[in-house]
């Protein structure tokens, strides 16, 4: 069975695909034909990258007129920290609790 | 008053978590700050509003945190330090808690920022994962900046 962890890992083994993905993630949302200029591959290769980036959920993109606007996702790589995770669900089931709290607090 | 505690930036990991409260930032504030109720939907624990204060948080569990207060700046900012030893590194831990309250329409919005160095880093990104500890420690550092 396939994990949503081995489809992250699998569409960051690819160091050009790595590598778009941390230029994202530094300089923001960027289009097709920006990214091409420094990915040193064409722009069809580019696109094949970043559809498998978005298929993992790492990135997402956005149309305007004929350009198309890509943007990371940092979020999409939570499953690959077991211990953000456990700490996550730690935290979303105390705030549970303090909201209950809350409710039944005096003002 | 802040104290900053030292890590190593580079094993740095952060958790984020926020929801809106429907209730104001002062009462927010005493949930968050008044021992008796950080117990009903914390943990046990003998917590001080004094900065530098340590105090022990006990989970249910049998676990005792090490904590001291970091920051308290009332009521929007509130910080402790949340260390776990543990001779099994995979549960070790040193990181530290933030509370963010911002005031909104309806209530409060509340932020809370985990930051963690985790000695077992190595071996949770090992094995066939080697070279990705140092590619996501990249990858938060540049988010870090960002923020």
């Amino acid at each position: 069975m396939q994990t949503p962890s081995d489809a992250l890992f699998r569409a960051l083994a690819d160091p050009t695909r790595r590598a778009l993905f941390e230029r994202l993630c530094r300089d923001g949302e960027q289009t097709v034909g920006a990214l091409t200029a420094q990915a040193g591959v064409s722009q069809p290769a580019v696109s094949k990258h970043l559809a498998v980036l978005k298929e993992s959920g790492l990135v997402r993109d956005r149309r305007e007129g004929r350009q198309t606007h890509y943007s990371p996702e940092p979020g999409a790589l939570a499953p690959l920290n077991d211990w953000a995770r456990r700490m996550t669900s730690f935290w979303e089931a105390r705030f549970d609790a303090l909201e209950n709290l809350l409710n039944r607090m005096d003002q | 008053m802040t104290i900053t505690p030292q890590r190593p930036a580079t094993e740095t990991r952060t958790v984020v978590v926020e929801r809106d409260i429907a209730h104001a930032p002062e009462k927010l504030w005493r949930a968050l700050t008044q021992p008796h109720l950080m117990e009903e939907w914390l943990m046990k624990n003998d917590f001080k509003p004094e900065v530098g204060h340590h105090f022990n948080l006990r989970g249910e569990w049998g676990g005792v945190l090490d904590c001291q207060v970091l920051t308290l700046e009332p009521p929007t900012r509130l910080a402790y330090s949340w260390n776990y030893k543990h001779e099994d590194p995979a549960f070790d831990l040193t990181s530290v808690v933030t509370f963010i309250l911002t005031p909104t329409a309806t209530g409060t919005h509340l932020r809370m920022e985990q930051s963690g160095f985790r000695p077992d880093q190595k071996q949770a990104f090992g094995g066939a994962h080697a070279g990705w500890k140092s590619f996501l420690d990249n990858l938060e550092t540049l988010l870090a900046k960002g923020e």
